[in-house]
């Protein structure tokens, strides 16, 4: 799956740098002077103890945030502000903390929310709907459904999402996510709050999405061990601060990551 | 027992999305239809038809349009009498312009100036919300309100001030004006309001419909998804605006025949919200409940009573109506935010399992 | 050309060649604005302390005026010789009835709306304005009512002033009402801050979760801010009743509050004072010089009119707090 426009990007190069980035918000700096980038088809993880940025490192990348410096360069195009539109349109897609799902809509209804930027029938059409706006929705409908395969969450089509348990209301938010089909997908702790049988589960999605569908992905967690085994490098985050940046098994060996998390006196 | 699904198999996607999936609603939707275009003109007194179904219809397109914008899109207006005021006096401007025009044609036209009116009050959207948008739209109200009465132009310099309704025909038949029956009148408003809810539904239930929702439901999600807020809110002012303007049209030429000065005024808006609320937020055919229920309980406070030999004076049948109807706007926000649309799921539901319990 | 001059010149020149009528003007605008100041008062009472916007303030506000003069009249009526005393009873029994009213504000609506999103406590305030109207004219009758001024003994007449070559004309009602205006503002802007009870209040504003978790509670709070919101009204109906009438005209009343809180944000005790006088004094002067101008009558709307522009450049009001949102 590929986001359409954009030049080609190699697997291996980089999709997406950050460059001295810094973000305040009033007196508080969330984020100092971070650079990193993330290469296609990797896995990227971004950790650091509670407080550390990284939410807004995220919320940076996709266009929620305009940080105050540094520059942002996705797929060859360096910009110093993104906005959530360019970002969804350049193919970035991603989930959020607390679960943000349309509440008031059916699990279908939201994957299909997910279709938007590709579904371009106009307000006439849409007016009318039998006819072009009719082929379009069954077309998205379509994709939808392998989606829906792929997270095997069929019995809950029509179900209202403020019904359903958190485990599969994550799961939904990721499908929505693949919807889009994004180039770079970002998570923000998608295994929060789960059991452990349901982060095996989510663990399984995210590496099919990335083996399968070739989607480069971004992930923010707090389980080690997901960590380590899911992803290709990390890059830890601690006050704003980049502390460290390479493998897993660099990043756990690193002294400076264990005084983080240990809570070491700087 | 009656009322299921089991055997309604559905093999494309086409028809598993058609607005009334199952067999029995169909039927349904078909003998609604039937008695309205046939069973009530044929059965239902002039009085009845032009006291009662009359203002429901047009009450319920103009409940349709409020909705489209605050339960739909979670824009709270609270102009919605207004901008059904535009759509009366457009159309009256665009009938003296064009006298030779079909009055459908003007009163479908008239939605869009009141359209237009409605993007400009919504342009305050981009950067205000919630509870200052709607205090944005209560600007809206009275602004326009004083311009209904002290633009004389408007009446085409009428000295009353008021809207007289000149008589226009349809196949050589009155449907507005003096002359025409409530009959005519009536079946005129019905093909306009089941035309303008067909098309209500069918933005609801494609992309539009799911941009609205997610900009109600998250506009923060909303925007990372790709969908654009400002045009996203301002679309829905216009079409919100554009039914609500056709509704003012229909009230003035095919209802009353006429306007006063003050008919588009604040509590028409409270009015149209109160059915919107106790129709049931996000729902079309709360709308209609809304505006039955609404319509309907003053009727039947006046009603009843001589039923059992008490009667009530009309100025206590208005302060009683205002007392019940604020009652049970409380009474709905507690026990069913979703109004007589969730409940009417509700029976359906219990239809579905009937006779058993659950 | 001549249109610029008479928008933009003119009606300055009109204000600097007869000052006394501007002065006279100003005063006028100061004095509805302290009454539209004290509606809105009631307002950020209750929002602070319970989060509702109450759309129903000002037809509370009617509503006690109301009371008060339809219990007057039925104590006349039954007996009671004394004007004075009648009407001073009266306003004990209205005081009374505020704090049933309160009670019942509280346990009916509140109570079962508790954790509801705050569109839904306004929109039930709508319903609880349309149910007061309609039990208002029902028990004391729809038609417009005199303020028992006198016996009351509030002040009557006027004081006038030389001024700028004319006559500025204060009415000591007037100037009573900004007094009283002035006491209560202060009296509840100390309540607030320094006591214990305003302090409860200022914690259940911010969160009623964590407010019920050391032990506030939160329906007495409720019961305590609805009642000192119900005599804010009634002092406001009995200051607005004896400057016009007792009716319920709910545009002007009700609904006038709202600009002068969007000016003063709903949380600041000064910003609705500050927000109610920049209405109130924008409003006659609009009303008085530019009116000729554009038609009678544009006070019903000018109001709404300021308070949009400012809303577009500061979206929460002047005194309100910037509403960062997360994600």
């Amino acid at each position: 799956m590929r986001a359409p426009g954009g030049p080609e990007v190699a697997v291996g190069d980089v999709l997406l740098s950050v460059e001295n980035v810094s973000l305040s918000f009033g007196g508080v700096k969330a984020v100092s002077d971070v650079s990193f980038d993330i290469r296609k088809g990797e896995i990227r993880a971004i950790i650091g103890p509670n407080g550390a940025g990284k939410t807004s490192m995220l919320n940076i990348i996709n266009g929620f945030y305009q940080p105050q410096q540094g520059r942002i360069t996705f797929k060859g195009e360096a910009r110093s502000k993104m906005r959530p539109h360019d970002a969804a349109h350049g193919g970035i897609a991603r989930t959020f903390q607390n679960v943000a799902l349309f509440r008031g809509m059916t699990a279908l209804d939201n994957l299909m929310a997910g279709r938007t930027l590709k579904m371009h029938k106009n307000f006439f059409w849409q007016l009318l709907r039998f006819g072009p706006a009719m082929a379009e929705e069954v077309e998205h409908r379509h994709r939808i459904e392998e989606i829906i395969d792929f997270l095997k969450i069929q019995n809950i089509r029509r179900t209202p999402v403020a019904q359903l348990p958190y485990g599969l209301q994550k799961r939904l938010e990721l499908g929505r996510a693949l919807a889009m089909e994004p180039d770079l997908l970002l998570l923000d702790e998608p295994m929060a709050g789960m059991n452990l049988e349901e982060k095996e589960d989510m663990s399984r999605f995210v590496l099919d999405v990335n083996n399968h569908f070739g989607t480069t992905i971004a992930l923010i967690e707090h389980d080690m061990g997901v960590v380590m085994d899911l992803s290709d490098r990390v890059v830890v985050l601690d006050h704003g601060i980049k502390i460290a940046d390479g493998t897993p098994d660099e990043v756990k060996s690193n002294q400076s990551v264990i005084d983080a998390y240990l809570g070491v006196a700087h | 027992m009656f009322y299921r699904e089991t055997g309604q198999f559905k093999t494309t996607y086409r028809a598993d999305q058609a607005v009334f999936p199952i067999l029995q609603d169909r039927l349904g939707i078909a003998i609604i239809l039937a008695l309205a275009f046939a069973g009530v003109p044929l059965l239902a007194s002039e009085f009845a038809i032009s006291s009662f179904f009359i203002p429901v219809l047009v009450f319920s397109l103009a409940a349709i349009g409020l909705n489209l914008l605050t339960g739909y899109t979670g824009l709270l207006s609270l102009g919605t009498g207004a901008f059904m005021g535009v759509g009366a006096y457009g159309c009256y401007k665009l009938a003296t312009w064009f006298p030779g025009v079909n009055i459908l044609i003007l009163i479908l036209a008239s939605g869009f100036v009141s359209a237009a009116v409605g993007v400009v009050f919504g342009l305050p959207s981009l950067r205000i919300k919630g509870f200052y948008l709607a205090v944005a739209t209560l600007a809206a109200q009275f602004f326009l309100s004083w311009c209904f009465v002290r633009i004389p132009w408007l009446v085409n310099y009428n000295i009353s001030g008021a809207i007289e309704v000149p008589t226009r025909t349809l196949f050589g038949i009155p449907v507005t004006g003096p002359n025409a029956t409530a009959t005519t009148r009536y079946l005129v408003a019905l093909s306009i309001v089941v035309l303008m809810t067909w098309l209500a539904s069918n933005l609801v239930r494609g992309r539009f419909g799911r941009m609205w929702m997610a900009v109600r439901d998250m506009d923060l999600a909303a925007e990372l998804i790709g969908i654009r807020l400002y045009r996203t809110k301002l679309l829905s002012f216009a079409v919100s605006s554009y039914f609500c303007g056709v509704a003012g049209a229909m009230m003035v030429f095919l209802w009353f025949g006429s306007s006063e000065a003050d008919t588009f005024n604040i509590n028409q808006s409270f009015f149209i919200l109160f059915m919107v609320i106790i129709g049931g937020l996000g729902s079309l055919v709360g709308s209609f409940f809304g505006a039955i229920f609404i319509w309907g309980t003053p009727i039947m406070l006046k009603a009843v009573p001589p039923l059992f030999g008490l009667t009530i004076p009309a100025a206590t049948v208005e302060h009683l109506t205002f007392m019940i109807l604020g009652a049970l706007i409380i009474f709905f926000l507690i026990v069913e935010p979703h109004g007589l649309a969730r409940l009417w799921q509700i029976g359906k539901q219990k239809l579905r399992v009937w006779p058993f319990p659950y | 050309m001549d249109l610029l001059y008479k928008i933009f010149l003119d009606p300055f020149v009109q204000m600097g060649s007869a000052p006394d009528l501007l002065v006279q003007t100003l005063w006028e605008g100061l004095v509805s604005g302290v009454l539209y100041a004290l509606i809105a008062l009631g307002f950020v009472l209750i929002f602070k302390a319970s989060g509702v916007f109450n759309f129903a303030q000002g037809i509370m506000v009617v509503f006690a005026a109301l009371t008060l003069v339809g219990l007057h009249a039925m104590l006349r009526q039954w007996g009671v010789s004394s004007g004075t005393v009648a009407a001073y009873l009266a306003l004990a029994l209205t005081v009374a009835v505020m704090f049933g009213l309160a009670f019942a504000i509280e346990r009916l609506v509140l109570r079962p709306l508790v954790n509801q999103p705050d569109i839904i406590l306004f929109m039930a305030t709508f319903g609880m304005t349309y149910f007061l109207i309609g039990l208002g004219e029902l028990v004391f009758g729809g038609e417009p009512k005199l303020m028992i001024t006198d016996d009351l003994h509030l002040p009557r007449g006027a004081i006038d002033v030389k001024m700028f070559g004319g006559f500025v004309s204060f009415q000591k009602l007037d100037i009573a009402a900004a007094l009283i205006a002035s006491v209560m503002v202060a009296v509840l802007a100390v309540f607030f801050q320094k006591t214990r009870i305003g302090r409860a209040l200022r914690a259940v504003a911010d969160s009623h979760k964590a407010a019920l978790s050391v032990g506030i509670s939160l329906e007495q709070i409720w019961v305590v801010v609805w009642f000192a919101a119900g005599i804010v009204a009634l002092v406001t109906g009995i200051m607005w009743g004896a400057r016009s009438d007792v009716s319920f005209a709910l545009e002007v009343v009700a609904l006038k509050a709202l600009p002068v809180l969007i000016l003063g944000g709903f949380t600041s005790i000064p910003g609705a004072i500050v927000g109610g006088i920049i209405i109130g004094v924008g409003e006659k002067l609009g009303e008085f010089y530019w009116g000729p101008l554009i038609g009678s009558g544009i006070e019903s709307w000018l109001a709404y009119v300021i308070a949009l522009v400012f809303l577009l450049f500061r979206p929460q009001g002047l005194f309100g707090e910037r509403i960062i949102e997360r994600i």
